[in-house]
């Protein structure tokens, strides 16, 4: 499955990154190269293999739905860019008309 | 003094014979003097860890005090330290000051160890030389035009430079071990689960794990104690007794049996490699190990899942840097989507970026089954191989790199020869297991080999008790830079 500019262009819009006119030929091929280093799997047939998500197919655990943490609002909003009155600021993106 | 183990500084800080605050001022000296050459350390705590010092001294002198109060150390700067820069290497990380601790960090503060800095690594632990980092590269104390490693790279140069007597890491695919190894010192990456990883940025998690990296495993232990155990904040900690690592570094390996895997030692493997490999073998077989032959099949398909699993969760784990909550916002953003893509493209760097594009492309529709699923089930005949070995070893014996370290600025424009480094370090990562990187020699160029002993599911004892009775009878490990090491 070879990747051309076209990839490139919608996978780099999925991922919110923009990515110039420049880049884009020389990153189509290193992400050919990447994906035919991957496609060496292809080789082994994993047709009754199940998926392995964990090493050790560890679950989940649960726990008792409680409160846990206490508000720090104020403290985690120390690091962002832009707040006011306790909310993140972003352009606008609601058309007002 | 920068010589000496964690184990003999815990000796002379509880005989009195030196206090923490002379030992962390002679750290602080040796960074500000090294560290221009080196670049281990993005941030150095001088004040805060005078501060924790004289407070371990007056611990040490009430005795309050535990086995390494009062000892320096550095962190990788993935892990979050509260009210310190924690950038991962990253200028999307920048400005970022860490507003609570990764439990490793509290783990360390709660037994009184002090922390000198956060030392520099690959951005977001993506990469083998540390040249990927946005504060510009690690050199290796060995041979300053040469890569440390990485993505510990800043760790394992700190350690090797005696710039601190012990740094943490974090390995994804080899980013303790590969560094410690090219650098000469003692690295250990810990069973998938065994230390937390909250607070400890995450890269791709179901193989990210944090460890230790020190001079010796004597000291590896000594450091794990304060990071394994169960975390109620990390789902993926598992709830299993620690046991006491220190208890059995001395038993006997009389009969131990050591599986040397086929796959690891076919062609490719560099000359002095082999050699140094050969001889650690030699000495394990006269401390009376044996030495089984063993297969690991899918070996060779390690790396293409792991160039998969990683990046796909990797695109999907640095989702969370848009910009908004923090990290680094691009200037003048026109609307959200453009806030969104100028802040990411500026913020995050080549390699990081080509990893988010792989897998996001991985994880795309149409493409989830072919790439994603195909190499999770590759995932499970590689753990599977490793448990049908583990039948029959003790533990595995393998090469940790292909080579000695390579020049600065040698792989970087070619990511595969880059991702070709991590060969023999990728498969333990996927299987979940732990697995030590322990000096074993030098090039003819007076580079450090390393060498590497896999255990099975949470045998940490196991492998540092193998490591430690190789260092009782070797000095690989005591040998430093000689650069870093006059007039004190």
């Amino acid at each position: 499955m070879p990747i051309d500019a076209k990839d490139i262009k919608k996978v780099a819009h999925l991922a919110r990154l923009a990515i110039s006119e420049n880049d884009i030929a020389p990153l189509t091929k290193d992400l050919d190269n990447i994906l035919k280093l991957v496609e060496k799997m292809n080789q082994t047939d994993t047709k009754n293999i199940e998926p392995l998500a964990h090493p050790f197919d560890a679950t989940q655990p649960l726990r008792e739905d409680t409160i846990s943490e206490e508000n720090k609002r104020e403290l985690m909003q120390s690091t962002a860019p832009q707040v006011k009155a306790g909310l993140y600021i972003v352009p606008q993106f609601i058309e007002t008309e | 003094m920068h010589d000496k183990t964690l184990a003999e500084l815990s000796a002379a800080l509880h005989g009195k014979t030196i206090s923490s605050v002379e030992l962390t001022q002679h750290y602080l000296d040796r960074i500000k003097k090294y560290d221009n050459d080196i670049n281990a350390f993005i941030t150095v705590t001088e004040e805060h860890a005078l501060k924790q010092a004289a407070d371990a001294d007056k611990a040490i002198a009430s005795g309050k005090a535990g086995p390494l109060t009062g000892i320096p150390i550095a962190e990788k700067d993935i892990f979050c330290t509260q009210g310190i820069k924690t950038s991962c290497g990253s200028k999307m990380l920048d400005n970022f000051i860490a507003p609570y601790n990764a439990t490793v960090s509290e783990n360390f503060n709660q037994n009184g160890l002090v922390l000198l800095g956060k030392t520099n690594m690959d951005e977001f632990a993506m990469g083998s030389s540390n040249e990927t980092s946005y504060y510009g590269p690690v050199k290796n104390p060995w041979d300053l035009a040469r890569i440390p490693g990485g993505s510990s790279g800043g760790s394992a140069a700190a350690v090797a430079a005696r710039l601190a007597p012990a740094t943490t890491g974090t390995d994804t695919g080899g980013s303790i071990r590969q560094p410690a190894a090219l650098t000469g010192i003692t690295g250990l990456k810990p069973t998938y689960g065994r230390v937390s990883r909250y607070g400890m940025i995450a890269f791709a998690s179901s193989l990210d794990q944090g460890g230790p990296m020190t001079q010796t495993a004597e000291d590896a232990a000594m450091l794990l104690q304060y990071m394994a155990g169960h975390d109620p904040k990390d789902s993926t900690s598992i709830d299993k007794e620690v046991p006491d690592y220190s208890a059995t570094l001395n038993d006997n390996i009389q009969g131990l049996k050591i599986g040397l895997p086929e796959e690891y030692f076919q062609g490719g493997l560099d000359a002095d490699v082999e050699k140094t490999v050969q001889a650690a073998i030699k000495t394990f077989e006269s401390l009376g190990a044996t030495m089984v032959s063993i297969k690991l099949p899918h070996t060779d398909l390690a790396t293409s899942a792991y160039y998969v699993i990683a990046p796909a969760e990797c695109s999907s784990n640095l989702a969370r840097y848009d910009g908004i909550r923090f990290g680094h916002r691009c200037e003048n953003p026109k609307d959200l989507e453009d806030l969104y893509k100028r802040s990411r493209s500026e913020g995050f760097g080549e390699e990081v970026k080509r990893r988010i594009l792989i897998g996001t492309y991985a994880l795309s529709s149409g493409y989830y089954d072919a790439y994603y699923i195909k190499a999770q089930r590759v995932r499970r005949l590689i753990r599977d191989d490793f448990k049908a070995a583990f039948q029959n070893v003790d533990v595995i014996l393998t090469p940790v790199t292909p080579t000695p370290a390579f020049k600065l600025g040698e792989k970087t424009t070619d990511p595969i020869s880059m991702y070709l480094s991590d060969i023999f370090t990728i498969a333990t990562n996927l299987a979940g297991l732990p697995g030590i990187s322990i000096p074993a020699g030098f090039s003819s160029s007076q580079l450090p080999i390393g060498v590497q002993l896999i255990g099975d599911l949470f045998a940490e004892s196991k492998i540092l008790n193998v490591a430690h009775q190789y260092q009782k009878v070797t000095d690989w490990h005591r040998q430093s830079p000689t650069q870093f090491n006059g007039g004190e």
